[in-house]
């Protein structure tokens, strides 16, 4: 063992202190009392709730859609990605290539792009300011991800893991049952955990087709907060706290899977 | 366990090919045909729900909005669905207007500077975390949280601080002596704002995508390169910058196409302005179709395609690129 390097560690803590000084002030401000927003308080000096109080009793519902697009959204690219990986990886689909390159495109279209054309389409279906026209919609940012990510996994699983369940009689649906998908566990864990959070943090879907609906998202509930009530800050900032609670508690929970996503060359808007 | 029971389950089966049954299985794969198409079908069926998502729910989508360009859509037009042919009018309608010169030139701006700046930070931090050290691996995490953060959370947060008489930013410039700078409402200092929250949100990608380049790069190599007396400085630019050339170009793409089409952090924090002061094509195309009371839907739309052609371009680039690196 060579000695660690101290000097190294201290400045490591103090560059992740300058990257993260957005997100403690963020948390500062949700902690500030409404009078004292217009002074520049380097600490909480007397902490308050009041701004979390007021953020919690108007944005609990747009919470609770927020959940529900995200999970809505997790089913809908594992049911779509899942099989089609497997397609692509291990029955070696023909034009699969082909397939491959589609999904490299896909990525590269923007968003606000989507998001037009999907509101010509919902105008016409009666499906605006619905919840199911979110997670459709958002579900298209995870899904070329999703099949990618599978595709580039299932092709490592051994073929003898494959041939052997040939042998024991498995048709191709039983062996992606019981063998591809229990093995490819982690990459499910990653795909479910990205579309989650593309659909959480999603605001230019939201704030197109699901700009005047009973049920807003929780970004589309900050934004309002920000068009509603410009000096109530810890309000605002209040609500930004909640509503990255989900990335926060990931993070920690599911770090490993978060970094295999970014490197499996992840989108994000 | 499991493996070496697979493995042996594995090795039978090949000896039972080159036994009495189907004969010798390398060259034998036009002998499979008939089981080959079967597989076919099979993959086509596991592939089916991705088709019909991608024709349902990306080429329509897309479809709709090369209609919508080449349409005179009004509001009217869009409940009542009868909208006149517009040809290419409303192309030249975007290309004619003045904002297009502004749009092209603060989307340049934004995208290079951005990618500049988050490439050779992220890339700074990445050397910096190879070695490891005490708590490297905690800070490493941590850093991942800006590009965790819905992004408007962090829009938000950013345009607070950079606020004109509140903010952080413009405190502490004054405690050193300097003057109010008006980061969101003036049109000279619009564009660094918004430029400045990006390249904090882009970091952490660049970081965690060019650190496990470098977890590539055989130690051997700084090994051999300290033995020989080679500086760190040497190192850096002999062997790291030469070996982590294909992650870097890819990083690079990647970011050019993400930067390219951003909208939320533009939008929340400047919506575009003051005037077209922070305006890019994607956030113009956006401002067109949804930010006004008076929606527009056809430039909007002629203005997005032009974004996924200029994407489609240095995806194409990138592809030959990559073609032509891999040949060598």
């Amino acid at each position: 063992m060579t000695a660690r390097p101290w000097w190294k560690t201290i400045l490591g803590v103090v560059l992740t202190a300058i990257m993260l000084f957005p997100v403690y002030w963020m948390v500062n401000v949700s902690l500030t009392p409404t009078g004292e927003l217009r002074k520049t308080q380097w600490f909480p000096v007397h902490p308050t709730l009041e701004g979390f109080e007021s953020a919690l009793s108007q944005q609990l519902p747009s919470l609770g859609t927020s959940l529900v697009v995200g999970a809505g959204c997790v089913l809908l690219t594992v049911v779509v990605a899942a099989p089609a990986g497997y397609a692509l990886a291990i029955l070696n689909l023909r034009g699969g290539r082909a397939l491959n390159f589609l999904l490299l495109v896909a990525q590269m279209i923007p968003a606000v792009v989507m998001a037009m054309g999907f509101y010509a389409i919902y105008v016409r279906l009666g499906m605006l300011n619905t919840v199911w026209g979110l997670i459709i919609a958002d579900s298209t940012i995870a899904v070329p991800f999703g099949v990618l990510l599978y595709t580039t996994f299932m092709a490592g699983i051994p073929r003898e893991l494959m041939q052997a369940a040939h042998i024991d009689g498995a048709g191709a649906w039983r062996t992606f049952t019981k063998i591809v998908l229990p093995v490819s566990r982690n990459s499910t864990l990653t795909v479910a955990l990205f579309a989650f959070l593309w659909a959480w943090s999603d605001f230019i879907f939201a704030s197109t087709l699901n700009r005047s609906g009973e049920f807003v998202p929780i970004t589309l509930g900050i934004y309002q907060y920000i068009g509603n009530n410009t000096t109530q800050w810890n309000a605002i900032m209040a609500t930004a706290v909640v509503a990255s609670l989900p990335a926060a508690i990931l993070l920690v929970v599911a770090q490993r899977y978060v970094a295999a996503g970014v490197t499996a060359g992840a989108v994000k808007d | 366990m499991t493996t070496t029971s697979v493995d042996t389950t594995g090795r039978a089966s090949h000896g039972s090919a080159a036994g009495p049954g189907p004969a010798a299985p390398a060259p034998g794969a036009r002998r499979r045909q008939p089981r080959g198409t079967a597989r076919q079908w099979t993959a086509f069926g596991f592939a089916a729900p991705l088709i019909a998502y991608l024709l349902v729910f990306y080429a329509y989508p897309l479809w709709r909005n090369v209609e919508l360009s080449v349409h005179d859509y009004t509001v009217r037009a869009f409940v009542q669905g009868d909208p006149e042919f517009a040809g290419f009018s409303k192309y030249a309608e975007v290309f004619g207007s003045g904002s297009f010169g502004t749009a092209v030139v603060n989307t340049a701006l934004f995208t290079v500077v951005s990618i500049v700046f988050q490439y050779s930070i992220g890339l700074a931090l990445a050397v910096f975390f190879r070695g490891n050290f005490r708590l490297s691996g905690v800070l490493r995490a941590l850093f991942l949280v800006p590009w965790l953060l819905p992004l408007i959370v962090s829009s938000s947060t950013w345009a607070w601080m950079l606020n004109s008489e509140n903010g952080i930013v413009n405190s502490v410039i004054e405690a050193f002596g300097g003057e109010q700078i008006n980061w969101l409402t003036s049109p000279d200092t619009a564009l660094i704002a918004v430029i400045i929250a990006n390249i904090w949100l882009g970091i952490p990608f660049n970081l965690v995508i060019l650190y496990a380049g470098l977890q590539q790069v055989p130690p051997e190599l700084y090994e051999a390169a300290s033995l020989d007396g080679a500086s760190a400085r040497a190192q850096f630019w002999h062997i790291t910058l030469p070996l982590l050339r294909p992650v870097s170009a890819i990083t690079l793409l990647l970011g050019f196409i993400y930067t390219l089409k951003v909208v939320d952090v533009i939008w929340i924090m400047t919506t575009g302005g003051p005037g077209n002061a922070s305006l890019t094509l994607a956030v113009w195309s956006y401002r067109e179709a949804f930010g006004t009371g008076q929606p527009d839907f056809s430039p909007a739309a002629a203005i997005g395609n032009l974004l996924i052609v200029i994407a489609l371009v240095f995806g194409f680039v990138h592809l030959r690129v990559q073609r032509i690196g891999g040949r060598s």
